[in-house]
């Protein structure tokens, strides 16, 4: 910097630390999942996943981000945190992110409405999976009937999700 | 919105190894996490040591945020205390002068209790509490119904612990780690307790249902003996329950299967306490003497 009083003049030809870039999404997540640390005692299953809702959001706002192997670890961090069994977050999220991978370039047209059909249908996956793990790890009778409801609102939720991630965003690529 | 620009990179070999090893990680990851679900499938528990870490990175951060849920979820209380605060006077002095009376009655009863238990030679004071602690987190977005209780196997809680409020039965201790244990609520579908009816001991099973509720089916054959509104407590059996504890009231009956609400609600327990596995307190043998030891057996096997 050739004058140190024009540090705070202008904010041109400055970039935003390379941490910033990158971990922005990366930490979003990871508070996202640790929701479940809020004390609430629930006695359903009512809590949408926002671990998965956040992830799903910056995969689709910023398709150059995030790889799909970056389910793995965001997925056992969400599994520690909630009560799913260890694996189930990180098998699920991951496919999520190969199905993504896969489908997004077989659709000829994407916008808002598509965004929205592809995330509808990958929390409508996990979540069914997910109860289908809770399961079969000795969960007892697990209806599918049981997370109904957190599938509606936490796809009714993933438009708000997308947005708040875009505010972020923002401030993630200016300095 | 035209569709995002492709992930192919083109001719540069580099960034294609680069892609194709990402997306071999990525099968790799997905194929370990599924088989780590299998290895769940024989040993629910096995695993549950790697939440230890975050287990306890977030318990003050829990028990914090708990001391001000709790503080603010009072606030409602107290308004609606002023509101109703002359009739409400009223009414409680009277509740008291009636409750005097049974006060001096049930006392007298425990003193004669007392001393029958003393004919018997039972010990009744059997030091069954562990502790008492908060839960200060749950597995809300889960399906599987898990409370994070605030002490841990440093504190002395181990697993298969029941756990109970004075209002009822919570759960049982599932895992432990060293400040925080989690409790398979009551409600999660694959805690079954045997309960029995309070007033004429009617056995039956109490399955959670995920949703908050319990389905209790009779152990006896027939039509069902069960009709809304009869209190079910604890029957002992199996020996990990303490007996008579309250479980919860049957709110309808369908079929053969009735179905029932907790009365102890975790969301709003003050505190809960951790108990002994009800066996491991009659079979104690801490009172090393053979008169003692016999004593609990009989106490054991007159156990319902």
């Amino acid at each position: 910097m050739i004058d140190r009083h024009l540090h705070h003049a202008t904010r041109l030809g400055r970039h935003p630390s390379r941490f910033r870039l990158g971990g922005t999404p990366v930490v979003t997540v990871l508070l996202g999942s640790m929701v479940t640390a809020l004390p609430v005692i629930a006695q359903s299953p009512s809590m949408p996943p926002f671990g998965l809702l956040i992830l799903l959001a910056w995969r689709l706002l910023r398709p150059e981000l995030l790889r799909a192997w970056i389910g793995l670890p965001l997925g056992l961090f969400d599994d520690m945190m909630s009560g799913q069994p260890i694996g189930s977050a990180m098998c699920l999220w991951t496919l999520t992110l190969i199905g993504i991978d896969a489908v997004e370039h077989r659709m000829v047209w994407r916008g808002y409405r598509q965004d929205w059909l592809i995330a509808s249908v990958a929390i409508i996956f996990c979540l069914a999976g997910g109860a289908f793990f809770a399961r079969i790890t000795g969960g007892g009778e697990i209806k599918l009937i049981l997370v109904a409801p957190q599938m509606l609102w936490t796809i009714l939720l993933f438009p708000f999700i997308v947005r708040q991630c875009a505010r972020i965003d923002r401030w993630r690529v200016m300095a | 919105m035209a569709r995002p620009p492709s992930r192919r990179p083109g001719h540069n070999r580099k960034a294609q190894y680069g892609l194709f090893a990402s997306y071999v990680v990525a099968v790799t990851g997905a194929v370990v996490g599924l088989l780590l679900v299998v290895v769940a499938i024989f040993d629910p528990a096995g695993f549950a040591a790697i939440r230890t870490g975050t287990a306890e990175l977030t318990r003050p951060l829990s028990t914090g945020l708990r001391h001000m849920v709790s503080g603010a979820a009072s606030i409602d209380e107290v308004l609606a205390a002023y509101w109703r605060a002359g009739t409400q006077n009223v009414a409680l002095r009277r509740q008291v002068e009636a409750d005097r009376n049974q006060i001096i009655e049930a006392k007298a009863v425990a003193r004669e209790n007392a001393r029958l238990k003393k004919l018997l030679k039972l010990v009744d004071e059997d030091g069954s509490e562990v502790l008492a602690a908060r839960l200060i987190s749950s597995s809300s977005s889960s399906a599987r119904r898990f409370a994070r209780l605030n002490a841990g196997s440093w504190q002395g809680v181990r697993a298969g612990m029941p756990v109970r409020a004075p209002e009822g039965l919570i759960g049982r201790v599932h895992t432990t780690t060293p400040n925080t244990a989690e409790v398979l609520l009551l409600t999660d579908s694959s805690n079954i307790v045997p309960v029995r009816r309070a007033n004429d001991d009617i056995p039956a099973i109490s399955t959670g249902l995920g949703d908050g509720t319990l389905e209790i089916r009779a152990l006896s054959a027939g039509r069902n003996p069960f009709k809304p509104g009869d209190l079910l407590v604890t029957s002992g059996i199996g020996g990990i329950y303490q007996p008579n504890v309250p479980v919860a009231v049957v709110v309808r009956v369908q079929g053969e299967i009735a179905y029932g609400v907790p009365l102890a609600n975790p969301s709003r327990v003050d505190a809960v306490v951790v108990e002994r596995a009800f066996e491991q307190v009659v079979t104690r043998s801490d009172a090393n003497t053979p008169m003692e030891q016999e004593t609990s057996a009989a106490e054991n096997a007159a156990a319902p």
